[in-house]
């Protein structure tokens, strides 16, 4: 098990500085380890960032990169977590064709069963939300591109954890 | 919070003093302790010299030939003395200078800051001239780094920069600042750094793991200890000598490890690694408990790890956690800081002489001696060989001088063969392997001791890239004592085409200069021995000279190392010849 490629969602809690990203993707890069998706954000903390990176790798190697991660001067904590222990999010954007709305009864259905949401509709082309698991994108963007897509972008895993994080406590522990 | 008080208060008396970001520079060295550094000027680290010249009587400027020899200089001078080694160099090529000695720090564990100038702030991203991307490129390399644009930012940042560097496994740090954020003048106040929110340099030990440890030192028949530079790092080695003794346990060390315990001290049976000694790396293959002492499992100690030690307990004494598991998976992990932990687990143990494990070690010690060390030392063939030089130097510096050798067949002898009575005595380029590390290392580290005698060893090909070092031991007078092992070759690469690619040697062989006349262009005094029985003399005018000395020794063309861990192999199966 700890030799197969597994998929983790690795949690990063780090001081929001410059040059950071570089630093963390940098550790990947290094290995030679491809990074699925990598997304930043403020976290519930303020002033601490929180990186969401999804990897596929062997949970050995995962362990060392947590390692190689946490010994970073400005990273304050590194999780990593499988499929199961976490609940998670992406989110997509297509651009289609105004006229394809009326004229493809179709995609009036696709867009009410898949929950997507429409953003803005104008003369020329209208642009649609949806997040969800990759699955669900997945299938959304099969069903559509059977009519034409003129954009389409996907933004990075967001996760959260279904067991508590201690990063508070980590905090206040440095204010002792 | 306190500037606000300070701004609602203002019959309070200031702290602060308004200067320039360079002048702030300086005051924040001479806050550090620092008091020698090694750089280079240039066009955006000009108003650092401008102040530099002004406290010239507080703080040594010393001017390398070359950013490289900068960053070595600096880390010879951390290594001998354990202090943070500074250096300071322009924006652009200067800056990227720097990469080799810095990435060297960064792979053996030394404290060093770097300062370098940048462009200033509004010309950042423009394709300036001398503009080059420093804090990006050196990332990886640093174990922290930053870009200070604005003066205010400089103390707190280079207080940071200090701390980082020599707190927790020490490391090298890179701040570059900005020529504007020199220039700018601000309210100038420097407080030390006591801890950085997001960094914890010295993990909790887990008393739990320090008797599990004890434990298994306890029950062990066979045990061996492997130390690094770990004991040197932490302090260690008055505790690490306490510990090794108490539980009799035979200890070898790796290349940085060395010196942390005399040579003779009875229970140092040699070096580990791929041309370590024949005793530890074959036993190391028979032993019940490894422990791991400051020490990271580089595959040059390993050599095959899916043969290493596998019929051993493993224990791992660490201050990195990243460490722990990273090569060889541990049966006991005890993180912290090794003095610590070291003195924590003394009362633990049981004393023991494990007189019969020794004897192996003293039988395989017999074993090399016929095969190797005699050859290398008593050599009956005409050509002088590399280890009766190194013989010679012991002999004739009592065991006390401090070794600094450059990278390659030359290093391998220094390190198996110099007799060292003190800590911090072998200076060498370990993880990195960078040629051309020894001449200005060298002169650091007689900066930073010059009580101490400081003899450099290097071969034909490294001292050739970091030469015009020799300007600089001129310049500042340093008496380092300069020995040129020259064979005419790159010997370990030759060695390994020799012995693996069929005796083709590409680009090995060299045609050299007159070393003696070039020590001599740079008034430094200098001689050549070709022959064995001139060698003692030569050895001791050297060390007889008050000043530098230049001793450039032919050794045979085509000698090898031995022993030798082929690549791929395992410790066990180290050869002989």
């Amino acid at each position: 098990m700890e030799n197969e490629n597994r998929q983790f969602t690795v949690s990063i809690y780090t001081e929001n500085n410059i040059g950071l990203l570089n630093r963390i993707s940098a550790i990947f890069q290094r290995r030679h380890m491809n990074i699925e998706s990598l997304n930043t954000s403020p976290s519930e903390i303020e002033g601490v960032s929180r990186f969401t990176i999804v990897v596929n790798i062997t949970e050995a190697q995962m362990k060392k990169i947590q390692g190689q991660i946490e010994k970073q001067v400005e990273v304050i904590k590194a999780y990593y977590h499988t499929e199961d222990e976490i609940i998670y999010q992406e989110s997509c954007l297509f651009k289609i064709k105004s006229e394809l709305l009326f004229d493809e009864r179709q995609i009036q259905n696709i867009i009410r069963e898949s929950n997507a949401r429409i953003v803005t509709v104008n003369k020329e082309f209208f642009v649609l939300e949806k997040s969800g698991r990759k699955e669900e994108i997945d299938l959304l963007y099969r069903e559509l591109n059977v009519f034409g897509i003129m954009q389409f972008t996907r933004s990075g895993r967001v996760a959260v954890t279904k067991d508590k994080m201690k990063i508070s406590t980590l905090l206040e522990a440095f204010q002792d | 919070m306190e500037v606000k008080t300070e701004q609602n208060n203002p019959k309070k008396t200031s702290t602060t003093e308004r200067i320039s970001g360079s002048e702030a520079i300086i005051k924040c060295l001479l806050a550090e302790g620092v008091d020698i550094l090694y750089g280079y000027p240039g066009g955006a680290i000009m108003p650092v010299y401008d102040e530099l010249y002004k406290y010239q009587d507080k703080i040594h400027h010393v001017l390398t030939r070359h950013e490289q020899g900068a960053t070595h200089s600096a880390q010879g001078y951390a290594r001998i003395s354990g202090k943070v080694g500074v250096c300071i160099a322009t924006s652009g090529p200067g800056a990227t200078n720097l990469v080799t000695g810095i990435a060297d720090a960064q792979i053996d564990s030394t404290p060093m800051v770097c300062i370098t100038g940048q462009v200033g702030s509004h010309l950042l991203g423009s394709d300036a001239f001398q503009e080059t991307d420093i804090v990006g490129i050196s990332t990886p390399v640093t174990k922290w780094n930053c870009q200070i644009t604005k003066a205010s930012q400089i103390p707190e940042m280079l207080a940071k920069a200090f701390y980082i560097a020599k707190s927790g496994r020490p490391g090298p740090v890179l701040v570059d600042i900005t020529k504007d954020a020199q220039f700018e003048e601000f309210d100038f106040e420097y407080k030390k750094c006591k801890g950085v929110r997001s960094y914890k340099p010295v993990p909790d030990t887990d008393e739990n793991s320090l008797k599990a440890a004890a434990e298994l030192i306890n029950n062990a028949k066979q045990p061996l200890i492997v130390w690094g530079q770990g004991v040197i790092l932490g302090k260690a080695e008055e505790e690490f000598k306490a510990v090794i003794e108490k539980a009799g346990i035979p200890s070898a060390w790796t290349i940085l490890g060395a010196s942390a315990i005399p040579t003779s001290h009875p229970l140092n049976v040699g070096m580990v690694g791929m041309h370590g000694n024949y005793a530890p790396n074959v036993l190391t293959n028979q032993c019940d408990v490894l422990i791991a002492i400051g020490m990271r499992f580089d595959d040059r100690v390993t050599g095959n790890l899916a043969s290493y030690a596998k019929q051993a307990k493993v224990i791992h004494f660490d201050i990195d956690p990243a460490e722990i598991d990273k090569n060889v998976k541990t049966d006991v992990a005890v993180l912290g800081d090794s003095k610590a932990s070291l003195k924590n687990l003394l009362p633990l143990l049981n004393p023991n002489s494990h007189k019969e494990w020794h004897q192996k070690f003293k039988d395989l010690y017999k074993i090399e001696y016929e095969k190797v060390i005699k050859n290398d030392l008593h050599p009956t063939k005409e050509g002088i060989t590399m280890a009766e030089v190194l013989k010679e130097i012991n002999i004739q510096t009592k065991g006390d001088a401090a070794i600094v050798s450059d990278v390659g067949q030359h290093q391998m002898i220094a390190c198996r063969y110099a007799e060292f009575n003190k800590s911090k005595s072998n200076i060498t380029s370990g993880g990195l392997g960078t040629m051309g590390f020894a001449l200005p290392a060298a002169i650091g580290a007689k900066m930073a001791a010059p009580n101490r005698e400081v003899v450099m060893i290097a071969g034909d090909g490294g001292y050739q890239m970091t030469i015009q070092e020799l300007g600089t031991i001129f310049q500042q007078k340093v008496p380092v004592k300069i020995v040129v092992l020259n064979n005419e070759f790159l010997g370990m690469v030759r060695q390994w085409q020799q012995l693996f690619f069929d005796k083709r040697y590409a680009s090995t062989e060299m045609t050299n200069p007159d070393f003696v006349a070039i020590a001599k262009g740079y008034h430094i005094e200098a001689q050549k021995v070709t022959e064995r029985k001139d060698l003692k003399a030569a050895v001791k005018e050297m060390i007889d000279c008050e000043g530098p000395y230049f001793l450039e020794v032919r050794v045979e063309k085509e000698g090898n190392v031995f022993p030798m861990i082929p690549t791929g192999a395992s410790v066990s199966d180290i050869r002989l010849e």
